[in-house]
């Protein structure tokens, strides 16, 4: 294996993100001989920060600094990387909102091949990439050969590599900006819109009853309010939910919405895609209410329950009812 | 504003469990039920809401066979004013690079000011909107939940990134842009309304038609090829509750009483 394997960091206010650690790992599984290179584009003092701590892990950083990359627009590293990058490179990009907005366009400028959101890779045989994916929300999953004779970017999904432990090495930043030149692009960056805060703040919430697709109409959210009433919790969603305007954003679990820590989460009707469970930190006891056994939620659940949610919430709130009426 | 948005025939997830065949190499596809790709669907909505604002024509087409015709008609009825199929034998096999391929080949015949497709289809690729975009050197944008028409030459967009969080831009026309659920609220479609479609001429092009290179697209011209389709072990799995609704709630209650979730 002679391909050259780079790594597109994220970084933000200075401060590494999580997948810049998660690529290395990947780059190992791809040859456990690689040395990879990290591709960090920015802008100042905070984008040195970066790359002086990315030479403990990465034996060469190439620095790519311009005042129009203070702001990561994939359309302006996209161009910046066409530059650099060699014939037949390998680039690994984290596959989230960053990646998929850079990563496909990416492969056609290299003349290169693409296969996103990769969750596991199974190695190289002869010139092609072996890698895993998952299709149908997370139903299936599939081995998927990647030809990589001509370069390939790959997207890889945060959180699906583990770091691994490594000893440190005495990295150099090789200064790319003059080879990069200017930079524009037919999409400007103008400004980011922070979320509006909820009514509530399920962040912080210990009891979350969690709510999906399979709450099927808006009139029957109150099924879930009644039992979270009834709990003394609070009722969050997932994505569908919110997009079919039944809940407000804020109300939304996963990596498009907010991260939680509960202690006890009754996903109910929730399929459970990895963008859903990004969400989901802290550990918590899991219980999956949902009328589809293949449904991914009851992999990571502690407690599954195949139901149809909408007959068996109303029988619990019952009992909780009844449960506190003795009790009082 | 001509818009075109490109969409596609997938099986609907929500409506489906999902089970490999038997050989391992495909999932069963029999009892299937197919619709448009959800994704897809709002951004068919979105053209059709710029071109009420702004004017002009939606024209919705997909890369398949006589059956994705129905998704075509679908949109169509929604009020899309064309409808396009782009089937070829050549183009069987083509992974994301060869879709788009044969996406370009269309765009170059005609004049759109804008391209729509949804984020994602089933497979998660997020890839057809960015190469399509790459290869016609269009500006790009995915993850798009907002689209402000400024004028003739460009739009003024938001993307979702982490948190809820909005990245607003400025983007210049012709591009293309990959829409996220949520953007919109698709309106309703009736048997009516698709009954007042179901004879219309879908016009269909080919790899000549559309002046692809037929070695560039379909099985042979794909660089990532699946091997097999199986089933993911995430976990150690959950410890199913059996019994009536009413056991399995005693059985629960006493779980999160355990575990402090109920007093």
């Amino acid at each position: 294996m002679t391909a050259r394997i780079f790594a597109y960091i994220v970084h933000k206010d200075g401060v590494l993100d999580d997948t810049a650690a998660e690529l290395l790992a990947a780059a190992k599984k791809i040859d456990p001989s690689a040395s990879p290179t990290a591709l960090v584009t920015g802008s100042g003092a905070e984008l040195d920060t970066v790359c002086n701590s990315l030479c403990t892990s990465y034996a060469e950083v190439w620095k790519i600094a311009s005042e129009s990359l203070a702001y990561p627009n994939a359309e302006l590293v996209r161009q910046a990387l066409t530059k650099l990058l060699p014939a037949g490179a390998l680039v690994l990009v984290p596959h989230n909102h960053f990646g998929i907005d850079l990563g496909p366009g990416l492969s056609i400028k290299m003349n290169a091949a693409f296969v996103s959101d990769v969750v596991g890779i199974d190695g190289v045989d002869g010139t092609a990439l072996k890698v895993v994916r998952q299709e149908f929300g997370g139903q299936v999953s599939t081995h998927v050969r990647c030809n990589i004779s001509s370069g390939a970017v790959i997207n890889l999904r945060p959180g699906a590599f583990k770091p691994v432990q490594s000893a440190p090495v005495a990295g150099v930043v090789i200064d790319k900006s003059a080879e990069v030149g200017a930079v524009t692009a037919k999409r400007r960056y103008l400004t980011t819109v922070v979320a509006e805060a909820g009514d509530v703040d399920i962040s912080k919430e210990p009891v979350l009853i969690s709510i999906g697709r399979g709450i099927q109409e808006k009139d029957n959210i109150g099924i879930a309010e009644e039992l979270a009433e009834a709990m003394g919790a609070v009722v969050s969603c997932s994505r569908p939910v919110v997009d079919a305007k039944w809940l407000p954003k804020s109300r939304q679990v996963g990596s498009s919405g907010q991260t939680v820590k509960p202690k006890i989460y009754l996903a109910c009707g929730i399929s459970g895609s990895f963008q859903h469970l990004a969400g989901l930190k802290g550990n918590p006891f899991i219980v999956a209410i949902n009328k589809n056994p293949k449904a991914p939620i009851f992999q990571v659940a502690e407690v599954g329950i195949v139901t149809d949610m909408l007959e068996f919430l109303p029988e619990l709130t019952n009992k909780i009812r009844a449960m506190k009426q003795v009790s009082v | 504003m001509e818009i075109l948005v490109c969409a596609r025939r997938v099986p609907d997830t929500s409506e489906n469990e999902i089970q490999l065949n038997g050989a391992g190499n495909d999932i069963e596809r029999d009892d299937l039920v197919y619709s448009i790709n959800e994704p897809d669907n709002y951004a068919v909505e979105e053209a059709l809401q710029i071109v009420a604002k702004s004017g002009g024509n939606v024209t919705v087409a997909t890369v398949g066979t006589d059956e994705d015709e129905e998704i075509l008609r679908r949109e169509m009825a929604m009020g899309a004013n064309h409808g396009v199929l782009l089937s070829d034998d050549a183009f069987n096999g083509s992974d994301g690079k060869g879709i788009a391929t044969v996406l370009k080949g269309f765009v170059q015949k005609n004049r759109f000011d804008l391209v729509l497709t949804g984020v994602q289809a089933e497979d998660g690729g997020a890839q057809v909107g960015g190469m399509l975009a790459a290869m016609l050197d269009y500006p790009f944008a995915s993850l798009v939940n907002s689209i402000e028409v400024v004028d003739g030459t460009k739009l003024k967009i938001s993307r979702e990134i982490e948190g809820g969080n909005r990245e607003m831009s400025e983007i210049d026309l012709p591009c293309v842009l990959s829409i996220q659920t949520g953007i919109n609220e698709p309106r309703y479609v009736g048997m009516r309304g698709i009954r007042q479609v179901a004879s219309l001429e879908i016009p269909t092009y080919g790899a000549s038609d559309l002046g692809v290179d037929a070695a560039s697209v379909g099985e042979a011209a794909a660089n990532v090829k699946r091997d097999d389709y199986f089933v993911p072990v995430l976990g150690k799995g959950a410890t199913i509750l059996e019994g009536s609704n009413e056991e399995i709630a005693d059985k629960l209650i006493a779980m999160m009483k355990a575990k402090g979730g109920l007093q």
